[in-house]
């Protein structure tokens, strides 16, 4: 019995990181999600746009003194009013053609902001460093402790996705969407300005990416790469839950992230590919995804 | 297909009339392809041949990509895995192992195509931006697994690789003879994805990209097809990454990393999806630029990634397809 709990005891770190990485697959899926349903788009850029969301805040901080909190919401309103921009003068354009475009051009949009990072700020990452008052959420069990900035990080990942979940499954905004979602010209001849929600919702999405750059800044080093380590992850999940649910896809980078945490404790080697083994499984038996409709 | 589909980029090109004359070349594209094959003879006379192989072995890449991108609907982006692995292979069966090239090359161009068989088993079960992604998370697989795998010599890669005798009688040491290999090669596979494309097998393919339904309505079994072509494209991916590493006598991390995957996506969008020599263009304009600007370190990316954005918004015919436009002829 003591062995077991000591085992527990040594396992629950690598657990507790689990869903801590499942929270940041859950935000970015969640994003990837809304912008795949309403514009038929995968956005590619989405990694990117999380690295600039890491380094909007530390701009703020560094250059200008602003601080987390501030950053919190600011990081991402900058950087959804550059996905705006970018919606309005490129992805616009190419709603009419194979989707496969619409990938592609994103694609080289990730490749210029992560570029254009590189140049200015190097290959290695930098350190941002969490508010102190996060001190008090220090969670200390026996042995095992967890600093009180991942304990806020679940708290504001989930709070979000359900905040966003809320939005577009309670609303009126998002019985819009959903509307718009299945059937464009239809809302559009019923008045609603159906090109102008489809530029907010790529700039919500990419926002909710900035959201969790920011939040990943404390914990991870905030480096031109960072992005593209999640998001090849995230398209994994992505395809493992389908796009079909928003419910589906923040349960399924959860649940993976869990997974992840899991396999560390058995199979440390195994715990970064787990994920593209789990796609694989789920393809050959449910090719349309856990949560999706073929 | 739906119009605007990424397959068929060219509709202003008329319809391929089947006035094969030569080895199902029409008359124009044997033109090209005789251009195409004096150039190969005669620029390593002009430019170095160490240049000209590395442009020659990212043709090949290409051209297998756009195998199946061009002829069967299906856009890949995790083919730095069969490239990427290819190289490993043969630059390790090379190196420990001391084999002679064309066993080396043969290795690697078998390690991608075995490894085809069950990527793309799994992948060919969707289609669309879902098979990209599929595809771009199962090669991460393979770079997570080269970076643990002791034989692929970690961040240092497989270094100062032999190049050794060809059959055990051609001394390969020299970049000039090396090129020849390379040359031999990439002509012979450009040769074998033309001729698969326009045979009966080539016809089907083509058909399911059209029109998968009917295809399986006619009594096509498509999947069994599109595994084929898509062993095929990683056999040849491959076979361009053995020759890309006894040529250049190196396999790294670089050569698996997704953004190899992307590179080729380029070469063959910038010179032309769908059409036979596109991906040769754009290979060679792709590298040129690299070459020239690698003093320049990260703006390579951000050229890249302009590039790619031009080439959706404004370019999407690629080189030769714009040419092919021009002239009205199927390039």
């Amino acid at each position: 019995m003591e062995d077991l709990l000591f085992e527990i005891q040594l396992a629950l770190p690598q657990v507790i990181l689990g869903v801590i990485n499942g929270a940041f697959y859950a935000l970015l899926s969640l994003g990837l999600a809304v912008i795949f349903g309403m514009l038929n788009v995968i956005n590619f850029a989405h990694g990117a746009q999380f690295t600039l969301g890491a380094f909007v805040a530390w701009m703020l901080l560094s250059w200008l003194g602003i601080g987390y909190w501030p950053a919190l919401i600011l990081a991402p309103l900058i950087v959804g009013a550059i996905g705006v921009a970018m919606e309005r003068a490129m992805i616009s354009r190419l709603y009419r053609i194979d989707h496969l475009y619409g990938l592609l051009l994103t694609f080289g949009c990730a490749l210029v902001i992560e570029g254009v990072l590189r140049n200015n700020f190097g290959s290695s990452g930098q350190r941002y460093a969490p508010p102190r008052e996060f001190g008090a959420l220090d969670l200390e069990l026996g042995d095992f402790f967890l600093p009180g900035y991942r304990v806020w990080v679940l708290i504001a990942a989930t709070t979000v996705c359900l905040a966003t979940w809320l939005v577009i499954e309670k609303t009126k905004v998002g019985s819009y969407l959903r509307a718009a979602t299945e059937r464009p010209q239809l809302v559009q001849a019923f008045g609603i300005n159906v090109p102008l929600m489809m530029t907010l919702t790529y700039g919500a999405g990419v926002a909710l990416a900035a959201f969790a750059g920011v939040l990943a800044a404390p914990i991870y080093s905030v480096s031109p790469a960072m992005g593209a380590n999640f998001i090849i992850t995230v398209f994994a999940v992505v395809v493992i839950g389908g796009m079909g649910s928003i419910a589906g896809s923040i349960v399924t980078g959860f649940m993976l992230g869990l997974i992840q945490g899991i396999t560390e404790v058995f199979w440390p080697e195994a715990s970064q590919t787990v994920v593209f083994v789990i796609m694989a499984i789920v393809l050959l038996t449910r090719p349309a995804g856990l949560f999706g409709r073929a | 297909m739906a119009e605007g589909s990424i397959a068929t980029a060219s509709p202003g090109a008329p319809p391929a009339t089947d006035e094969a004359t030569f080895f199902g070349f029409t008359r124009p594209q044997a033109a090209a392809f005789l251009a195409l094959v004096v150039i190969v003879l005669a620029s390593p006379f002009v430019v170095y041949p160490f240049f000209l192989m590395k442009l020659l072995c990212f043709a090949l890449f290409a051209c297998a990509f756009n195998l199946l991108i061009g002829y069967v609907g299906l856009l890949s982006f995790g083919h730095a895995a069969y490239f990427g692995m290819g190289a490993y292979v043969s630059g390790y069966a090379a190196k420990a192992w001391g084999v002679t090239p064309e066993v080396a090359i043969l290795l690697g161009a078998a390690t991608g195509a075995l490894l085809g068989i069950p990527f793309g088993w799994l992948a060919i079960r969707r289609t669309g931006i879902y098979f990209a992604m599929i595809t771009l998370a199962l090669a991460q697989m393979v770079y997570f697994f080269c970076v643990q795998a002791p034989f692929t010599g970690g961040e240092d890669g497989i270094q100062a690789i032999p190049r050794g005798h060809l059959f055990g009688i051609f001394d390969l040491s020299s970049d000039f003879a090396m090129y020849w290999v390379v040359a031999g090669v990439f002509l012979g596979g450009f040769l074998l994805i033309h001729r698969v494309v326009h045979s009966p097998f080539g016809q089907v393919l083509k058909a399911i990209r059209d029109n998968e339904p009917r295809a399986i309505s006619l009594g096509y079994r498509t999947d069994d097809y599109k595994l084929m072509a898509f062993v095929l494209s990683a056999g040849l991916a491959g076979l361009a990454g053995a020759v890309k590493a006894l040529a250049m006598r190196i396999a790294t991390l670089t050569d698996v990393l997704w953004t190899m995957s992307g590179e080729v996506v380029l070469m063959s969008l910038v010179g032309g999806l769908g059409t036979i020599f596109g991906p040769v263009a754009g290979a060679a304009a792709i590298v040129t630029m690299q070459t020239y600007l690698a003093e320049f370190g990260a703006w390579v990316l951000v050229i890249q990634g302009v590039i790619f954005i031009a080439a959706v918004l404004a370019f999407r015919r690629g080189i030769v397809g714009e040419i092919g436009n021009l002239l009205r002829v199927k390039l």
